[in-house]
Order: structure tokens, then C-alpha cells, then sequence
């Protein structure tokens, strides 16, 4: 059984369908990559499956449970869902140990000391234990990407979507969040990426997605999307972006 | 260069000073007027007189200050609630707003304060001080609400996104994420109707309290002089300049830390 599962999922803002007919199959410890034009409903796909929107149509279902019941309480969903964005995702008045340790202490009503620990190693397993007593806008923005991996690490998710977590890195900083992606993947999480970074793409996941016009036109390994596409449209947007 | 606009300012205001200093006194009316407004004995008799009435629009203050801070957020929340269910809190906050930055504040004081101790409550809760109390606390939570209101709006939209996502609740999101934020942002705007209220609480006097404005009042009448009225003035801008001058440092401040 999927981990996750689409299943022909329409989502409009006004008259405006963003989603239209969408369906998805993750498997348990894969990477799948998102691609495709701007305005092609990436992040609203990523949106829709952590429930900050509302599907219109269709189901989710997370090992087989719809989630996008209306009736379903959404927060114990989206501790299962980690979630980290292109921007703006740490508390700027929280330090970054902080940052980590706030929903842990408020969801599982653990004492700040009983968590510590945990959070104190998921710190230095990526390189950043000198740091957590550090303000957001004390850290680099690879640092700060890194951090919000953690917060949501830390609530010991089950599925990690990412929305072009490393778009707004200077190009210098992109490869210490992508190590950190590598090595998540290395452990078994099982990740969604919506994602502009083609070369890591291509050599990091184990299914690319072409998203067009609110659907996937074109799914496959990395080697038949980047190597032998089959739709017109896929080859010409690789050919915009490679 | 910066010496000689300091020559240049510094000229011009002695000018306009000695302008006003030997011009005023040429007006017909001039001695009438400052034996009215400017009489010196009548100042040092009734000022300590003042200052002690100043206390109580002090202590009028300070307690309205923490109550409106408080139903301010209240209110502010409630025009922020989001669910459908909610929408009668949302219309509540609304149209709060609406009526009570739409009246005048003396309008208000007058309505509370004659109309809800007509009803014939026993003392002590035909108290003006009740009443006044209640019809500035009502206003000025309106404005407060609405600048909470924008310093909630003003916070990137992704901090909501990243905090919900973790899976915090509609309510811890707004307390740990989304409020100390806004509030931090707004203090400078709060300032500025704190300062506005120091002023308002005076109009309190029209309902009854002993106030400095209204001991001026009986001053004049007592001395048949307006000197009183200026002592008044005096004690307000000793409290206001120096709030006001604080207050545009403050936002001066955190201007330059977010450019
Ligand atoms: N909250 C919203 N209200 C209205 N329209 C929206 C909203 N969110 C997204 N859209 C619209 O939906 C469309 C798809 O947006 P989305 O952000 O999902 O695209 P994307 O594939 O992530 O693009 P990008 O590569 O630029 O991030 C866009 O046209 C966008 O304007
Ligand atoms: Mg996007």
C-alpha cells in the first residue's frame, strides 16, 4: 500500500483551478520530486496534503486513512506531515532551539528539559549544535533552512514535504540543505520535494512528477523523465530549465 | 555646512521670537489678555493645587491603560477569528469597531456616564468614575483593537503556514507565533494612543470627577481668572512632549532595524 496517495484531487482559488483532476502514488522511504512550470500547482499540491488548504475534490489518504474528511481533526495529520518552506519558516523571535522545541512541548506536553536531548541531537547530526541559541537573523539562510528541517524533524514525522526549500539561497549555501535532504533520504523518510534544482532531481529521487496545468502529464525514474520524455510539454520545459 | 544651517535656523527663530515678543503687546486687546491668561500670582497660587488634581487623571489612566490593552486584544481577536462558526464573533468585532471609532469620545462619556447611573444603581455603583472609566475603556479598545488588528496582518503569511504545519493549534499558533510578533510591531502605534488617552481622561471631568481640568475650572471661577487653564496646559505637555518625543524615537528605532 501507498503511503500516500492522491487520488484525483481538484483544488480552484475563485474561478481559478490550480489542481485539477491531480492523482499521486508515494511509496513508504520514497523521494519524489515535483516538477514544472511556475504557476502549475506545486505548492498547492503540498499545500493540499499537509491540510493548510482544503481539497474541493478528490481524497488524500495517508496509509490508507482519508485525510481530507472534513470531519477529521487535522492536527494530529499534520504532526505525521512535516512541512518546511521556500521562506520565512523560523520564528524570528525564537531562538533556534526554540524554534525546535515549541511544538514538541505543546503537543506532547513534555517538559522543556525531558526534550532537550532529542532535540540537542538532531542538532549536532546536522552540524549545528553551536547555533542553537542563536536568533534566526544570526544564522545564514543554508543555517536557517537547516534549522526548520529540524523543527519539523522534531516531532518525528512519518512523510517531510518540502517547497523549494533552497530557492531563496544564495547558490553558495544550497548543497548543506541538500546534504541534509541526501541523508534523510539515506535513513528512509519518505519525502514529496517540489523543487527548480534539476541536477539533484534528477540524481537524488526515485520519482520525477511533471506537473502541467494542474495535473501530471509525466511521471517516471529520473533517467526516462530527464532522458527519454515522452510528452512534448516535458521536453519543452527541460529544455527552458536544463 | 551644517554650522552655517544652524546659523541660519538659529537666526530665524530669534527673529520670529522677537517678532511675537514685541508685536503681541501692540494689540489693543493685549493688557486684558495677560492679566486673563497670564497672571503670575494667580499661576503659583492655584498650580500646586493642579498638579494634585493631575494625580487623579493619572490614576484614571493607569487603570484604564492595562483594561484597554486587554479588551483591545480581545476584540481584535475576535475580527480575526477565521472558521464560519465563528463568523457572529467576527460580525460582534466588526461592528464594535465600527460604532465606537465612529462617536465622539465625549459623546461616549456622556451616553455611559449620566445615562448608565440614571438607571438608579445604589452607590457605590452610580460612581462616575465607574461610568467613565467604562465609556473610555469601551472607545479607546476600538482603536487599540484595530491597530492589533494591523500589526496581526503585517506578519508574513508563511509564519502561519510554518506553525500550523507543525501541527499547533489555531490558538497556540496566534500566542506563540503570531503575537509577540504583532504586538512587538504596534508599540509604537500603541504608544501613540496612550498619549491621546493621558489627554482624553480629562474629558472625564464633564461627568463629575475632580480632575485637573475641572479644578481649573473651579479655580477660574474662584479667582475670576483663566490663568488656571494655562497651568493645566503646562502639566499635559510635561507628561505629552516628552511621551511623544520617546515614542518617535522608539519608531525611528525600529525603522532603521528593519531596513
Ligand atoms: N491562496 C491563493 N489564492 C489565490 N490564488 C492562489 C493561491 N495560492 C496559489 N494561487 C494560484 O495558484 C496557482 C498555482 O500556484 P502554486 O503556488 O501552486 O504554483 P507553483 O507550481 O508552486 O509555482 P512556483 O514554481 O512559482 O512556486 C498560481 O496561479 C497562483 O497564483
Ligand atoms: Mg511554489
Amino acid at each position: 500500500m501507498a503511503k500516500l496517495s492522491v487520488r484525483d484531487v481538484w483544488k480552484s482559488f475563485g474561478a481559478h483551478e490550480v489542481l485539477r483532476g491531480l492523482s499521486l502514488e508515494i511509496d513508504k522511504g520514497q523521494m519524489v520530486c515535483l516538477i514544472g512550470a511556475s504557476g502549475s500547482g506545486k505548492s498547492t499540491l503540498l499545500r493540499c496534503l499537509n491540510l493548510l488548504e482544503p481539497v474541493d475534490d478528490g481524497e488524500i489518504l495517508l496509509d490508507g486513512q482519508d485525510i481530507t474528511d472534513p470531519d477529521l481533526d487535522p492536527q494530529p495529520v499534520r504532526q505525521r506531515i512535516g512541512m518546511v518552506f521556500q521562506s520565512f519558516n523560523l520564528f524570528p523571535h525564537m531562538t533556534a532551539v526554540e524554534n525546535v522545541l515549541l511544538a514538541p512541548r505543546r503537543i506532547r506536553r513534555k517538559r522543556r528539559e525531558e526534550l532537550l536531548p532529542e532535540a540537542e541531537a538532531l542538532f549536532a547530526r546536522f552540524g549545528l549544535v553551536d547555533r542553537m541559541g542563536h536568533y534566526p537573523d544570526q544564522l545564514s539562510g543554508g543555517q536557517q533552512q537547516r534549522v526548520a528541517i529540524i523543527r519539523a524533524l522534531a516531532m518525528r514525522p512519518e512523510v517531510m514535504l518540502f517547497d523549494e526549500v533552497t530557492s531563496a539561497l544564495d547558490p553558495a549555501l544550497v548543497g548543506e540543505v541538500l546534504d541534509v535532504l541526501r541523508a534523510l533520504k539515506a535513513e528512509g523518510m519518505t519525502m514529496v520535494l517540489a523543487t527548480h534544482e534539476m541536477a539533484f532531481a534528477r540524481e537524488a529521487a526515485d520519482k520525477i512528477c511533471f506537473l502541467d496545468e494542474g495535473r501530471i502529464l509525466e511521471e517516471g525514474p529520473p533517467s526516462a523523465i530527464f532522458g527519454a520524455p515522452r510528452e512534448d510539454r516535458t521536453r519543452g520545459f527541460l529544455a527552458r530549465v536544463l | 555646512m551644517r554650522r552655517r544651517s544652524l546659523v541660519i535656523a538659529t537666526a530665524s527663530t530669534a527673529l520670529v521670537v522677537a517678532a511675537i515678543v514685541l508685536l503681541v503687546p501692540l494689540a489693543p486687546g493685549w493688557e486684558r489678555v495677560q492679566k486673563a491668561f497670564f497672571n503670575g500670582e494667580v499661576f503659583w497660587k492655584t498650580f500646586p493645587g493642579l498638579v494634585k488634581a493631575f494625580l487623579v487623571d493619572i490614576m484614571i489612566f493607569a487603570w484604564c491603560a492595562p483594561m484597554i490593552a486587554v479588551l483591545g486584544l480581545v476584540i481584535a481577536l475576535a475580527r480575526d477569528a477565521r472558521s464560519p462558526a465563528l463568523f457572529p464573533l467576527r460580525l460582534f468585532g466588526m461592528v464594535y469597531n465600527d460604532v465606537f471609532r465612529g462617536v465622539p469620545v465625549i459623546l461616549v462619556i456622556y451616553l455611559v456616564g449620566f445615562g448608565i447611573p440614571g438607571l438608579g444603581l445604589p452607590r457605590p455603583w452610580n460612581s462616575p468614575y465607574i461610568w467613565g472609566t467604562v465609556a473610555v475603556v469601551l472607545t479607546y479598545s476600538a482603536y487599540v483593537a484595530e491597530v492589533y488588528r494591523t500589526g496581526i496582518e503585517s506578519i508574513h503569511e508563511s509564519q502561519r503556514a510554518a506553525a500550523t504545519s507543525l501541527g499547533l493549534s489555531h490558538w497556540d499558533v496566534m500566542r506563540f507565533v503570531i503575537l509577540p510578533q504583532a504586538i512587538r510591531r504596534v508599540i509604537p502605534a500603541n504608544m501613540n494612543l496612550l498619549i491621546a488617552l493621558q489627554k482624553d481622561v480629562a474629558l472625564l471631568s464633564f461627568i463629575g470627577p475632580v480632575e485637573v481640568l475641572r479644578q481649573a475650572g473651579v479655580y477660574k471661577s474662584l479667582l475670576a481668572n483663566f490663568t488656571p487653564y494655562l497651568g493645566a496646559a503646562l502639566i499635559f505637555l510635561a507628561v505629552t512632549v516628552p511621551a511623544t518625543r520617546w515614542v518617535d524615537r522608539m519608531i525611528a528605532r525600529q525603522n532603521a532595524a528593519r531596513s
